[in-house]
This record gives structure tokens, sequence and C-alpha cells, in this order.
């Protein structure tokens, strides 16, 4: 059973496309990784999904019912927006009490996830004084709250120190292992690659790429050799092959042992003789540098 | 709703504003009820009569109107400013169960805050100003009427704070439509600008309070039309509410 599908849903706001013609799906028992540069759409789309922001056009809906149909949606789903949006006067149990009660969910409930996230000792202070990393652990508590099948988190690691995201990370990889449904955004590919199985990847609001995170992997990251050698002119007329950048050579079509083979047969000195593996980060460089918003 | 209802009451009493919001307008009530009886006591020089007693006692409804309309406005915007309103919205997405929801909590314990602050500062007065006798009757309805009208004027702040959904801007058209615009409305001439006076939101809502008409309007009519002015900011509030992106 599809957990979250977006059909042909389109966002505009004042005439200008955010979200255009999107469609995808996501499946249950893995980390699904919702990726595109800042501006793509990504919160967008999960505010749709969330029923927060109606769409311009299409449909997103979440275990094949929209959202706004959901009885008690927090049982079904749990979300991480925006980890500050919360009123600071409040404790961080009474917050969670507060979400908790809306839903029918007991408030036993609320003391089992704040243990989980690490929360227990400060439950009763004012969540207005927490830090960026207990907020975003206060977060994760309220997502956590009625059991959801489904968990969604927008930028969830954005602003946390080493042990934080290492936290989250864990924490989505069992959530999807125990067979929930894990629909993650970020901006950072590296991040993805680290958690995610699959990826959604957008950019200005449309779909690039809906793949395995191999399958990715695989298809973007072709290698080339790079050759560097005082008499490069030389080298270049000699394997007929590659292309001048800057200072040295880059060679696709031959690997290094027949480059140094050529090179060594005509007497020509190598500075240089490298295997160059394109990084995850080229990869989606690459991919998404048409659909930038703003190129620096 | 009863869910819904439970949330919504851990929201109000789990926040200053709320508490904050409440003790003024008791202190107001109480303070002006002490203020004007004892200066009448004085002025007098001798026993009030009951019945000034009791008007006197109410004098804080004007002011106290505001803190009442603060706490309404707050208890919709706060969420806005902190962006709680999409949690609220994610936990409970039928919008207008959410919206009816805080409507009705905040009128039950604005009602009954504000009734017995009410009730209390008549006590207050009367204790000072010790008129020789004193109708029970009036002082149960003179009471019901001002927490009655105190809420009203809180749900005009919870109607304007759901339209504006920022909390200055609500707080400055509450305390416009409340104070400045009816006392404007007054000097408007003519036999035209006396209707429009009578019908103006707080100059037909205070009737209730005093249980006198205006000429135009009775207690319970005037109400009434107060009622009205505050419905239609709650309505335009819940249609932008329902129709906004949150």
């Amino acid at each position: 059973m599809t957990a979250i599908r977006a059909v042909n849903l389109h966002k505009r706001y004042a005439g200008t496309p955010a979200v255009a013609d999107l469609s995808f799906a996501v499946e249950p028992g893995r980390v699904t990784g919702f990726l595109g540069p800042n501006g793509a759409g990504k919160s967008t789309t999960m505010r749709m999904i969330l029923g927060l922001d109606r769409p311009s056009g299409g449909t997103a809906l979440v275990d094949g019912r929209p959202y706004h149909e959901l009885r008690h949606p927090l049982r079904k789903v749990g979300a991480l927006l925006d980890a500050k949006a919360v009123h600071g006067g409040r404790s961080a149990r009474n917050h969670l009490l507060a979400i908790a009660q809306s839903n029918g969910i007991p408030a036993s409930r609320v003391n089992e996830v704040l243990e989980a996230v690490g929360l227990r000792e400060v439950a009763r202070r004012r969540v207005g004084g927490f830090s960026l990393g207990m907020s975003q652990r206060l977060g994760i508590a309220a997502a956590l709250l009625g059991d959801p099948e489904i968990l969604i988190f927008d930028e969830p690691v954005n602003g946390l120190d080493p042990d934080g995201i290492l936290w989250i990370r864990r924490l989505m990889r069992k959530l999807a292992a125990e067979g929930r449904t894990v629909f993650v955004s970020s901006h950072l590919m590296s991040e993805m690659a680290q958690t995610a199985d699959h990826l959604i990847v957008i950019g200005r609001g449309r779909l690039i790429a809906d793949t395995s995170v191999e399958e990715f992997i695989g298809r973007s990251s072709q290698g080339y050799v790079r050759v560097r050698s005082p008499r490069l002119a030389e080298v270049a007329e000699l394997i007929k092959a590659g292309e001048p950048d800057g200072d040295h050579l880059r060679v696709t079509a031959m690997s290094t042992l027949e480059i140094g083979t050529i090179t060594a047969g005509a007497g020509i000195p190598l500075e240089e003789l490298t295997f160059v593996q394109p990084s995850l980060e080229a990869a989606y460089m690459e991919l998404t540098k048409n659909s930038l918003e703003f190129t620096s | 709703m009863i869910d819904i209802l439970r949330s919504e009451w851990t929201k109000i009493r789990s926040v200053r504003s709320t508490v904050w919001t409440l003790a003024v307008t008791a202190v107001l009530m109480l303070g002006f009820s002490a203020l004007t009886n004892a200066s009448a006591r004085g002025a007098a020089g001798g026993p009030v009569p009951g019945w000034q007693a009791i008007i006197l006692g109410l004098t804080g409804t004007m002011l106290a109107s505001l803190s009442m309309a603060t706490l309404g406005v707050l208890v919709i915007s706060s969420e806005y400013r902190t962006g709680g309103i999409r949690t609220s919205i994610m936990a409970v997405p039928r919008r207008m169960s959410l919206l009816t929801g805080k409507i009705v909590l905040f009128v039950a314990v604005s009602l009954v805050v504000c009734t017995v602050a009410s009730a209390a500062a008549i006590g207050v007065g009367v204790a000072i100003s010790q008129p020789p006798s004193i109708e029970m009757g009036e002082v149960a309805r003179s009471s019901l009427g001002s927490g009655l009208y105190l809420t009203a004027c809180g749900l005009f702040g919870l109607g304007l704070g759901t339209l504006i959904r920022h909390t200055p801007g609500a707080i400055v058209s509450a305390i416009a439509l409340i104070l400045v615009l009816p006392t404007m409305a007054n000097q408007l001439p003519g036999e035209w600008g006396a209707s429009v006076a009578a019908y103006f939101t707080t100059n037909a809502g205070l009737l209730v309070v005093s249980g006198q008409g205006n000429g135009t309007l009775g207690p319970w009519s005037g109400f009434a039309v107060y009622l009205a002015w505050v419905a239609a900011a709650v309505l335009a509030g819940a249609v932008l509410m329902q129709r906004r992106d949150a």
C-alpha cells in the first residue's frame, strides 16, 4: 500500500509556480529522501500533503485519502516541519499534551515520547528556552506521539550538532526498519546518501528523478582520469582522447593504465595520473544545475 | 469535539497571557468599583442608592472589555505568530472544528471568570458605599449582563484575531471597534447619525450591562445587535481561515 501519493500537484503563489505537475509515490518500509536545492518546492509539497496549503491543482493522498479526511490524523501521520514553530511560553509537557488530547492519544504517551527523545528531564521547562537541538527533539516527539505509520520530516538535521545529526539518522533508519514510511527532505545530497534508500529529486517544483540511491549513484557517477604533464599538448596528441581543463587533461575513455602505458612508451614525463571518482554531491549538482533558483 | 475542547483547555491554561489578561480584567473590575463607589459615597455625604451602587460597581467594564478582547485575540493570533497554528491544523485538519473548539472553550472560560468578577466588583462596591437596600435580582442580572458583554468583547477579539492573524493589528482593531469608533459615532450629526450611533458595536452592547434601553434599543435587543457585529467578525475570520494556506 502506497503511503503517500502526489498526483499532478501544482502550487502557484501569486502566479509564480512553486510546484508544477509533480507526481510521485512514497512506499513504506524505507527512508525516502526528498531532495532538491533551496526553493525547489520541497516544503510546499509537504505542506500540501499535510493539508496545510491548498494545491492549485492535482491531489496529495495519504494512505489513499486526502489528509483532511483522516479522523485522528496524528495516529496515521506524524510530521516535523518547523521545530521552532511552538508557543515559547508553554512547557514541553503541556505542548505535547495539547497535541495528544486533540487526537485522543492517552496522556501517558506524552511521557513515553519525552523519554524516547531524551527530554524527560526538561519536560516542565518552557520551550522558549530550548536550543535548536532540543526543539528539534521536541518536534520529533510530537511526530511520534500517535505512533504513526507515516513520518514526514522537513530538513530535520538543519542546524544540529554532529550528535544530533547521528541521532536523527539512526532514528529514521529504525523507523523505516519497523516497516514505517519515512519521507524526509534535505537540500544536502551527502546527508541523503547516508540515510535514504530511495530518492525523489525535484528542482524548480518539477520532478527530476525518482530512483533508488544505488541507481542514482550508478547512473550519474562516471569517473574520469586527470592527467598533468609539462608536455600536455603532446600527451593529448598521443592518446587522442580527453579534453583540456585548465592545467590538466580530463580523460573519460581510457583507464590510468592505458594512458600510462602510452606516455611511458613515448617517454613523456607525467606529473599526475589520477582516477577521479565524482562525489555524490557532484552528481547531484550536475543533475540539478539547470534548476537552481539562485546561482552564485 | 470533546478531544478538541480538552486540547484547547490545555493550551489556554498553560500560557501566562491567559492568567495575566484574566487577572487584569478582575483587577480593573474590582478597582474601578471600589474607586467610584468610594467617591460617590463621599460626594453624597451619606448612603448611595442601591441601583447606583450596582451601576458604579460595573464601571470597570469599559476597560475590562479591552483586556478580554486582548485574550480573545491571543487565543488565535499567538498560534499564527509562532507558527503553532500548523501543528494545530495538522492535529485537527477540519479547521472549522478547530475554530469552534477554540470559541466554545473561550466562551466558557470567559463567562465564568467575567460573571464572577462582575459579581465580586458589585460586592466590593456595595461594601464600600453601603446603600440602605439592594435588590439581589438586579445584582444577578447586572453581573450576568456584564459577564455576557465582556465575553462578547473577547469573542470580538477572537474573530478579529482569526481575520487579521497579527497580534498588534488585531488588538488595535479591537480597541477601535470597542472603544474609539463607538464614541466617535456618538458625534455623528442628525437623526441618521443617532441611529448609526445607537447600533454601533458597544453602544448597543453595553445596554445589557446597565439594563436600560437607549431609546432605540432595549438591553437584550442591544446585546443581540452587538452579537451580530461579533458574529460578522468571527464569520469573516472563519471563511478566510478555511480558504487561506496555513
